[in-house]
Parts: C-alpha cells; structure tokens; sequence
C-alpha cells in the first residue's frame, strides 16, 4: 500500500500515465483529482434524485414512486449531496491547492491523504447499496431525527438506517483525517516568508473551515454512536417513550450540522476571494479584514446551531439568545461582500466563464443571506418552519452559492490542474443553463413556503401547483446544464490548447509553476516577499508574476 | 532531549507528526465531550436516576482501578524520558509496566461488569454506564495494543535512535485517555444519585 514512487523524482516524468488516477498515490495533485471526480459522480447521481422527486412533485397526487421511495430519495439527496459532494469535493480543491498556494511539495501526511480519500467511494457505493436492502433506504431525512429514525418497521438488523449512520460515522473519520492533516500543513509547511498574513484567502478559509470539522465533527460521531445503540441494541437515548431525549439529538446533531454549512461555505468563499481579484486586476480590498472574517464566521457558527430548533419546544431565553448570534453572522459575511463589492469597483472587469459563476454566485449569496437572517428571526421562523422556504434558503445557499462557487474554482484552475484550456463558450453556456436553471428551481419555493407548503411530501394541496411545475422544469434544466460542462470538461482534458503558465495574469504561488505543475510542485521552495494579491507591482505585467 | 544531533529532517517530521496527533486528539476529545453533555443533560432531566431495585455503584474497587491507571500515566512517562536518553532496557521494563497497569484496570473493569445487578437497556442509568465506560475502556485496549507495538518496534537495531514519534504518540494517548477517566469516573461514580 505504500508506493510512494512519486516521491522524489521531481519533475522527471512528464508525461505520466493516467492511471495514476485509479491507484493509491500518496501526491496531494492526484489525490485532489481524485476527489473532485469522485464527488462529482455522486452529484450526479444525487442529482438524479432530486429530478425523480421534481418529476412526482409536476402533480399534486403521489402517481410516479411510491412513498417510502420517495422519502429514501430526498434522505439521500441530502446526505449525498452533503458528505459526498460538496464537502469531498472542496476538500479535493484543497488538497490541489493548498500545497501549491503556500509553496510546500505536499501535504503533511501524503499517506493519511490517500487513505482519507480511499474511504469515500467505499462509503458511498455502500450508502448508495442500501437501495436493494429489503428494507430499503432510510427514510428519515438527511438529519435523522429521532423517534422517526430509530422506529425500524422493517424489523430487520441491516436496515437502511443502520447503513447511513455507519456511512455517516466512516465520512465522519475520513473527514477528521482530512481537518490533521490540512490544518498540520497549513501551520508547518508555509514557504518562508510565507506568513499568516501572505496566505491567499482561500488558504485562510479552508483553514478556518478545517477548524471547524475537527471540533464540531466529533458532536456528529457521538450522536451517531448513541443512534446506532438506539436502532440495533434497544437503548433509550433518544426515545421519549423510556425517559429519553429527542431534542437532545437535535443538538448533537446541529452542533455539527450547522457549522458543517461553514465548512462548505466558507472555502466557498474563499474561491470568490481568488477569482474576483483576478479578472479585475485589482488587489483584494480590505485583505485582512477578509482573513479574519473567515475566522470570525467560523467562531460565530458554532454558536448559532439552536436556530433550527426554534420550534422544538425551545426555551425563550434561548431562542432569543440564539436568534441574536444567528443575526451576528451576517457581519462578517458583509465584511466579505463588500469587500468583494470594493475590489470589482473600478477594476478592469474580464468577463471569462469564472467571473461570470463568480459573481453570479455572489449576488445569490446575497439573496440566500437575507433570507438566512429572516429566518434567524424567531417570528418569522415560526411561520415557514418546515416549509419549502427552508428549502429554498437552503439550496440557494448550497447549490446557487457553493456549487456555482465549485464550478467558477474548476474553471479557474482548469488550466493549472489539466495544463489546457477549456472551450469558453461552451463555458458560457453552461454559465446561463445553470444560473437560470437555478433560479427557476429554487426562488419558487420561497412563495410556495410562504403559502404554507411543508417540506418532504410527496403529495399536495392541488393550490401549489403552477409554482411546483416552473420549480421541476428549473430543475430539469439543472440536469441538462451539466451536459455542456461534461463535455467540455473532457473534449478539453483530452485535447484543448496547451495552457500557459498563469492565463488569468492572477497572483499567487500556484501560478508560478508549470502547468500543470511538476510532481514536486516546486523545483526549489521559494521564498515570499510580496502580500498576496499584490496587482500594482512591477511584476504586473509579466505572464508569470514571480514571487521570489 | 538532545535533538539538535539529529537530521533536521527527522526532527521536522517528529514536530508535524506530534503537532497533528496532538489536534487529532483535541477532536477525539469532542466525541467524549458530546457523550458527557449527553449523560448530564439525560441524569439532570430524568425522573429518578435509578432503576427501581438497583443500588447506587459500588466506588471502592474502581478508585482502586483508576489510582492504578493514574499512576501508569507517571510511569510511561518516566519511560519516554528513557528513551530519550537512549536507555533502552530501563524503557522497555517502565513501558510494559505501564502495559501490565493498563491490563490491571481493564480486567478490573470486565470483573466491575460481570457483578453489576443491571444491564446495557436497564433505562438510561444502564445505557449510559455501559455506553461511556465501554467506550473509554476500547480507548484503553486501543493504548495497550500500540504500547505492545512500540515495545515490539524497540527491538529493531537502531530504530528508535534518531526519532521515536511513535512512542511519544503513544505516550500522549496515555495521557489523554488517562484524563479522559478522570472526568468520567468522576461522572459515573462520584456522582451520588
């Protein structure tokens, strides 16, 4: 299991083969590729899902799937969509990029890399099994609440259920190698000269997002211990017919799940914070306050988690405590958009597929943020609680602000990460079918939560029905819109225009090497001298803005 | 602790190994910390503690337990300070005494077991007592098994001379396992209902 034949031989193999991709490699590039493919497979399938669901949901009556398909559908389209495809795939971002952004030949624990990486697919294709199980998926909800989870009709031992908390459980440690061994490298291998305060905000984020998974993760581990004693030994932890507590899960639960949405925001983030400098030709505005906004939303998300149980018999005392730091992530979040805002003014705007994702990302992030503080308010929170408003905050934050941010980082570093160039068009294209795509999906659900339409059925009151067929055919237009990138993606892989060194005239280490970068990342570590993000120098513009 | 005679490279991979495991467990830390937050919440909140005829634990043979895995965690250290001065027998006696501790507190605790009057679904009082107790003492076995793998490791020639980040890793783990029963005997047992 330990080849680390990569190792070593700098540069020396310039054209090595492809199958790299499907062996243990222990190279933090590899393995970021890995990753990201992996994940996206899932969110494809994920994907499916959700349309199968928008397909029942075109007719008020249950006519396509049956009711306990259905809810085995949206309980893996959440969990799927969570801990198989954003989280792995932004942690496949990182793996590529942190290395390189701080200069260091790789991350600090290559084997723990590997392995980390190698439990994904195993998982997943497990999680994904329990479709044949006799008893089928499980049918609570990607948030598995108690007593509705640990019910257990079916009577058999390896349920559905049983299958998603041992998924979860071993996502979980996976995830945990992954927070060692980013938040080792981050603080142990910077280049020198390389300090906190030179580090590119993406590097900050993920930092501060691997924070977050080591100490909130655990919450989630030890939540899934006492449910799995509850379904498969008979104990009571959380069952209220013997003295146990619900609401308790509830906690455990959210005191990772809702910092679990900062995970995948904020590297998120991050990848704005990259993208907007360089297709404006501007320095970052406000760098430090950018950096430390990453931290200070990271240490007010840990404190927000009771804000989706406001209507969980909550003391008042509570609530309001809790609505008021819910309201406080709003700051440093503006801090980031403004600063976002103050770069793009006055800059020379290029307006490439990236910039386009980017942008439209952010202005969602808008929308989305609103309507996270309006949820935040206990009042209003009361009224759309469980309801398609929920859902439609949320996708616009995971899908209309993360994945469009997945997508604008997979544009942006294409070149570095295959060494060509994709096709542009196609880009833009796939830009528009998704962003229409996107909000043609999502925005209805806002007015049909208003309305008073819950979450999670599978039938309707016949009055929601106009707002439900413009939602399925946004979504179906979802599902067209990743055909283009598909293409794209490949075609271009296979034989785009060899890609310069730094085609965006962007700033940072990644951008000073080959592309794509040599095995050792770096011929020799360099050495940092400028802030990052550092437009206004003479090196400006060079195609290769040197570092050294 | 005379690492400046070693390679530098060594001596980087040792730091980046022990500041990782280090930060693994502060995570691992959480896992127990959420099962305490469960047991508090679930004994401040019940009706009566106790299962109708159960009497409260019994606490003199555990404080005996626990001041036996306590000491271990002087012990072990005692024996990385030997290794750090290259004193490879009086390491390898202290390490596998802090083995024989270790095994004394598990098989005391399996002893503790097989008397108790009550079961894993004997209410919440069994559940948790089982659950924390069980799940710290798979933390001890887990501490014995890489004890018993250093040891083993200590008799390749030379293996230990430039850099033993596995021992100290080990050690930590001792440590924090050792602390971690401190808060839970103090939990379960000291506790009085």
């Amino acid at each position: 299991m330990t080849q680390d034949i990569q190792m070593g031989n700098a540069g020396s193999d310039p054209q090595p083969n492809r199958w790299r991709y499907f062996s243990f490699s222990t190279d933090h590039k590899v393995i970021g590729i890995q990753y990201m493919v992996t994940s996206f497979i899932f969110f494809l399938i994920a994907g499916l899902f959700s349309m199968l669901m928008r397909a029942e949901l075109l007719t008020p009556e249950l006519n396509l799937l049956s009711r306990p398909l259905y809810n085995g559908l949206f309980t893996l389209h959440g969990t799927m969509m969570i801990f198989l495809w954003i989280i792995p795939c932004l942690v496949g971002l990182a793996n590529y990029l942190v290395p390189l952004m701080i200069g260091a030949r790789d991350m600090a624990f290559p084997r723990l890399n590997a392995i980390a990486f190698w439990l994904i697919p195993p998982t997943g294709i497990f999680l994904l099994s329990s479709f044949l199980l006799p008893s089928g998926t499980a049918q609570a909800g990607w948030w598995s609440y108690p007593p509705v989870s640990i019910q257990n009709p079916s009577g058999h031992l390896f349920n559905g259920e049983l299958f998603w908390i041992l998924s979860v459980a071993l996502l979980g440690i996976s995830s945990i190698m992954g927070g060692v061994n980013f938040v080792t490298t981050i603080v142990r291998l910077r280049a020198p000269g390389m300090t906190y305060f030179r580090m590119p905000i993406f590097v900050w984020t993920v930092l501060s997002a691997q924070l977050l998974q080591l100490f909130c993760l655990p919450s989630l581990t030890g939540a899934a211990i006492l449910l799995f004693f509850d379904l498969a030994f008979g104990t009571s932890f959380f069952d209220p017919f013997k003295e146990g507590s619900p609401v308790l899960y509830q906690h455990l639960f959210w005191f990772y799940s809702h910092p679990a949405v900062y995970v995948m925001v904020l590297p998120a983030l991050g990848i704005f914070s990259e993208i907007i400098p360089a297709f404006s030709r501007n320095p970052l505005f406000g760098y430090i306050s950018v950096a430390l906004a990453s931290f200070g939303i990271a240490i007010v998300s840990i404190f927000v988690w009771v804000h989706h149980m406001f209507a969980s018999g909550t003391p008042g005392w509570m609530r309001m405590l809790f609505m008021f730091t819910t309201m406080l992530v709003a700051v440093p979040t503006g801090v980031k958009v403004f600063a976002w805002t103050a770069t793009i003014w006055k800059g020379k705007l290029h307006m490439e597929t990236p910039m386009l994702f980017a942008l439209a990302g952010i202005i969602m992030f808008l929308f989305g943020g609103i309507t996270g503080v309006m949820l935040g308010s206990v009042p209003f929170d009361l009224h759309v609680n469980n309801t398609y408003f929920v859902v439609g905050h949320f996708h616009y934050i995971v899908f209309n602000t993360i994945t469009m941010a997945i997508y604008a980082a997979m544009y942006f570093w294409f070149p570095k990460i295959t060494g060509r160039m994709y096709a542009e068009g196609w880009g833009k294209i796939h830009f528009v079918l998704t962003f229409i795509g996107a909000n043609l999906t999502f925005f209805p659900m806002h007015p049909l939560g208003l309305q008073g339409m819950v979450r999670r059925v599978s039938s309707y009151n016949p009055q929601y029905q106009e707002l439900n067929i413009v939602a399925s055919l946004g979504g179906f237009l979802l599902g067209i819109s990743t055909l283009p990138f598909i293409v794209n993606i490949v075609a271009s892989w296979l034989q785009g225009r060899p890609a310069p060194n730094n085609p965006w005239h962007a700033t940072g280490l990644e951008w000073t090497v080959s592309s794509p970068p040599p095995v050792e990342n770096f011929e020799e570590i360099p050495i940092v001298t400028l802030p990052p993000y550092s437009y206004g120098h003479d090196q400006l513009a060079a195609d290769t803005p040197t570092q050294k | 602790m005379d690492r400046l005679s070693q390679p530098r490279e060594n001596s980087q991979e040792h730091g980046n190994g022990m500041f990782g495991f280090t930060v693994f467990l502060l995570s691992e830390s959480v896992i127990f910390l959420s099962l305490f937050a469960t047991y508090i919440l679930l004994r401040s909140i019940a009706h009566g503690w106790l299962p109708r005829g159960v009497s409260p634990l019994e606490v003199t043979q555990p404080a005996i337990n626990t001041a036996v895995l306590v000491s271990s965690s002087f012990v072990i250290y005692f024996a990385e300070k030997a290794l750090d001065r290259r004193h490879l027998n009086q390491f390898r006696l202290l390490w596998l005494t802090t083995s024989a501790m270790g095994t004394y507190f598990l098989v005391g605790q399996m002893i503790e077991w097989s008397h108790l009057k009550f079961g894993l679904t004997t209410g919440l009082f069994g559940s948790t007592f089982y659950l924390l107790t069980g799940f710290h003492g798979l933390h001890v076995l887990v501490g014995i098994l890489l004890q018993l793998l250093m040891l083993t490791r200590s008799f390749k020639p030379n293996n230990y001379t430039s850099s033993h980040f596995g021992v100290s890793a080990t050690a930590l783990f001792w440590h924090f396992v050792d602390v971690i029963w401190l808060v839970l005997f103090s939990l379960i047992y000291l506790w009085r209902p």
